[in-house]
């Protein structure tokens, strides 16, 4: 495992440093034409992204001689789009044709460094850069027409890649032609004016995935699809809970399976077999004897662990003096919610494909991050880093748990200790277990309301549950918000690089992190104070968002396509809202629910997501994207969670961690407010954090039950109305 | 204790000569080459590697490769004719409905077992016959469109099945 500071290092490092490659080599492999390699910093588009130092990001375009412009991105495909937005980014600002544009994603000899694919940063940050970049090109191409063609640039008009003279269009042409017998690389650190939305052709109108016809015929190429001539499948020998240590092992058992090889190094030990199914024949064979950690807590006593486990805070927000709130307010309403583990559970599990050719690896690997899972592999391997070369391939799925990649390590030590080629794909269990887990979470609140229904005070504690939409943004005079953590936890450091400790699983970002906890605590407890003042549950929040305007444009235009009317909860409709910030991106949700009161069972029967994310790139891919993340969402509201007996944990598949299934599609519509003349934000991750609160609300609003831990299964909710 | 097995994949006679119980999935994905039949749970929860067996949508993770001794198996590579898309993935391309594209062609098959059978299916036998077909990236909202829209056009194209 690697220490926090390490990580830190590798992130602010490489993101920080030029990417520099010998250009020789790049053009050996892709031929002639013009390269833009560009390394941009402080673009104003970037502002509001997140936290960290994101001062100068690189990629590069070519230009080929038969006028294809190829983007090489570091970025990733996993369903949520770029394949498709990011070409239209480029060619609308480089006036090519969407059909002249070419991507090649995630192979890290060709394409530059990158710190992987997540947090909705692709379109927001990289997007923005990659268009700035895309601008230049544009004008360096055009300088080179204006020799060309004698003509002042100023007299020259592009389109679809043929620059022509304006007042004689016959003479004209191609950026390709003006690329014919070159091999120039420029280096760009300046950009130009990025287009108004007035200027787009492509950007703005609405896409399908251009990758549909691979996928929908089989073809398309995941890492498990890879086969190499005599290559092993591996299994690895696994404890039976997390931080087993092994004591004895007997592979005789394996062994008698024709065609098994066992690889062993310490406790790293595998079953290869040049069958997939004699390989899962022969690792059930082998008989291992473990001593198991013994860990007194389980998925009910968790929330009381991680109180007293935390040993720092940090304070996130504050205002006024909550003492002076509470003596302002005439009701005051304490609440602790409990949210649990999630598995990321994507179909494709983890899964690598791996083999040297001489002294390089080779690799296609189930990931979200190629460039840290190379480096982790080459130090692993203790080889050069580029020794290794992981591939472009689809992903099947990551929603954060891709970000780490132990196959990709496991298999790459199996390709060097057998020098075979190695196929290693996770069984379901594995997925489960090793899984970096969405960290259960408590939230301590004490809030209070005056008379007149106006909201005082805000005193919210958020334990191991992350920082990501843990600050509220209503008009609140006294108000203090606290991550309380423990100080091994890299939480504070990078959301995505959670370290186990204290937790008993392994944890990391689950779409929309720690967002989704923080969302759901903090929009029931305003709909619980709306309800005891009396008030609507839109107009409370409307009547305390006079700071946050856009929040409150959010809200209405997502009221007006729900059809809200105003009403006192519990009204018995089943209706519930809640709204948050995520990915650059404020958003609301509307949902309205159907709850069976002798089986407990809740139907989400309609849903609306309004959001606010800027330039809405590609409206299909967007709305595609708020829709699934929503119905993802109803997983974590009313069925997931990971249960586990000390480091035992008790699902390990799809009989007993439920999925969101077909049936549970409700109806939804998506609402975008309209800011085209504003930088595009994080589409991936917002609708999934306000989901759960919505539904919880909706809960409430139809049967009066408010409940304080999620999911809300069918027991607990029955529990909860008989308590009433 | 390896054994021929005689079967026809996608319309053509096929045989492979393996220990008949490997299982089916790892047959058609490893040793038939055809790796758009994928690997989910491997327990028969998700539907990842629906394919056609005489007609039935089967889970190819849950039989030996010996139950398809004699019979028509038909997996995602085999619905495309002529370089034409068959009505279903044509369906799934038109209303977008998929994301990461893993469970799409499970989806696809299952879906193809149903439309055989029961070309109109009503939005109610939709969710019937997906409801144990997982779509991770929760695409279902698109799904359920697209296979109506198959499911007519099938019907209207009177496309052999």
């Amino acid at each position: 495992m690697k220490r926090q500071e390490e990580i830190t290092r590798k992130i602010s490092r490489d993101i920080n440093d030029p990417w520099e490659m010998d250009r020789r080599e790049f053009f050996r492999k892709i031929g002639g034409g013009l390269i833009i390699s560009f390394s941009l910093g402080g673009l104003p588009a970037l502002a509001g992204t997140q936290g960290r130092s994101e001062d100068e990001v690189n990629a590069y375009l070519h230009i080929a001689e038969d006028g294809r412009v190829t983007l090489f991105t570091g970025k990733i495909e996993m369903g949520q789009g770029p394949i498709t937005s990011l070409p239209m980014m480029l060619a609308d600002e480089m006036d090519v044709s969407l059909d002249s544009v070419h991507i090649i994603m995630g192979d890290t000899d060709l394409t530059p460094y990158d710190n992987g694919t997540f947090g909705s940063l692709t379109t927001r940050q990289y997007g923005q850069i990659m268009r700035g970049a895309a601008a230049k090109a544009r004008a360096i191409l055009l300088e080179m027409a204006a020799e060309e063609l004698d003509v002042p640039v100023e007299d020259l008009q592009v389109k679809d890649g043929l620059v022509a003279v304006k007042s004689d269009p016959g003479n004209k042409i191609t950026y390709g032609d003006l690329t014919k017998g070159k091999k120039i690389m420029r280096t760009i650190d300046e950009t130009v004016d990025l287009k108004q939305p007035g200027e787009f052709t492509y950007m703005g109108t609405s896409r399908k995935h251009v990758d549909a016809y691979a996928k929908v015929t089989g073809q398309a190429k995941y890492s498990g699809d890879i086969q190499l001539p005599g290559m092993m499948y591996a299994r690895m020998v696994r404890p039976p809970s997390l931080g087993a240590k092994l004591i004895s092992i007997d592979t005789s058992g394996a062994e008698e399976i024709e065609g098994t090889e066992i690889v062993r190094d310490g406790d790293f030990i595998s079953v290869l077999n040049p069958s997939q199914d004699l390989a899962d024949v022969a690792v059930a064979k082998v008989s291992a004897e473990f001593e198991e950690e013994k860990a007194d807590v389980d998925h009910n006593s968790i929330y009381a662990y991680i109180t007293r486990s935390v040993d720092d805070s940090q304070e996130l927000a504050s205002q006024g003096n909550l003492e002076e709130g509470k003596k302002l307010s005439d009701q005051v309403f304490e609440s602790e919610y409990h949210d649990p583990y999630l598995a990321h559970a994507p179909i494709e599990n983890h899964t690598a494909t791996a083999y040297f050719e001489g002294d390089k690896l080779i690799m296609w690997a189930s990931c979200q991050t190629p460039f840290p899972t190379k480096e982790d592999i080459a130090e692993a391997l203790d080889i050069p880093q580029d020794k290794v070369l992981l591939k472009e391939v689809f992903v099947g799925g990551g929603f954060g748990g891709k970000i780490y990649n132990p196959q990709a390590i496991e298999a790459a030590r199996l390709a060097q200790l057998s020098g075979k080629p190695i196929q290693l794909v996770y069984s379901r269990q594995e997925e489960f277990m090793y899984d970096r887990l969405r960290p259960a979470a408590v939230v301590k609140l004490r809030s209070g309301i005056d008379a007149n229904g106006r909201m005082k005070f805000w005193d919210y504690d958020v334990y191991m549950g992350g920082r990501r939409g843990a600050t509220h943004f209503y008009d609140i005079p006294h108000h203090q918000t606290t991550h309380h953590f423990v100080k091994r936890s890299t939480q504070d450091i990078h959301p995505s690089y959670n370290y186990n400790w204290p937790h008993p699983w392994y944890t990391g970002a689950w779409r929309g992190p720690s967002n989704n906890t923080n969302t759901w605590a903090r929009e029931s407890q305003v709909e619980l104070m709306a309800a005891a003042a009396g008030k609507d549950a839109l107009q409370f929040r409307l009547d305390h968002l006079e700071g946050d305007p856009k929040m409150a444009h959010v809200l209405r235009i997502g009221a007006e396509k729900f059809g809200w009317t105003p009403a006192v909860g519990p009204s018995g409709r089943g209706y519930g809202i809640a709204c948050g910030i995520d990915a650059g991106t404020w958003l609301a949700v509307f949902a309205e629910v159907k709850v069976d009161r002798s089986t407990g069972q809740v139907r989400v029967v309609r849903a609306v997501v309004s959001q606010d994310m800027g330039l809405v790139v590609n409206p299909q891919g967007a709305i595609i994207q708020a829709e699934g993340g929503l119905i993802m969402g109803l997983g974590y509201a009313l069925s997931e969670e990971v249960r586990f007996e000390g480091r035992k944990m008790l699902d390990r598949n799809f009989d007993t961690y439920s999925l969101p299934k077909i049936s549970w599609t409700p109806e939804i519509e998506v609402v975008f407010a309209d800011k085209q003349h504003e930088p595009p934000q994080g589409g991936g991750e917002p609708s999934v954090v306000a989901i759960g609160g919505a539904i919880a609300n909706a809960v409430f609003d139809a049967t009066g039950a408010r409940l304080y831990r999620l999911p809300l299964t069918p027991e607990r909710v029955l529990a909860a109305l008989e308590a009433l | 204790m390896t054994e021929t097995i005689q079967f026809e994949l996608n319309g053509q006679p096929a045989e492979l000569t393996l220990d008949p119980n490997t299982i089916l999935m790892w047959a058609i994905r490893n040793d038939l080459g055809l790796t758009g039949t994928k690997f989910g749970c491997g327990t028969g929860f998700c539907g990842a590697c629906t394919v056609i067996l005489e007609g039935e949508p089967v889970r190819s993770c849950m039989l030996p490769v010996r139950d398809v001794a004699g019979k028509k198996l038909l997996t995602i590579e085999g619905l495309e004719q002529n370089g034409q898309l068959h009505p279903i993935q044509k369906a799934f391309v038109e209303h977008d409905a998929l994301q990461c594209g893993f469970c799409t062609p499970g989806m696809i098959m299952k879906i193809y077992g149903l439309l055989i059978v029961n070309p109109e299916p009503s939005r109610q036998e939709v969710l019937d016959a997906l409801e144990e077909n997982f779509c991770r990236c929760s695409a279902y909202k698109q799904i359920i469109p697209a296979v109506q829209t198959a499911g007519r056009e099938m019907q209207k194209g009177g496309v052999q099945v």
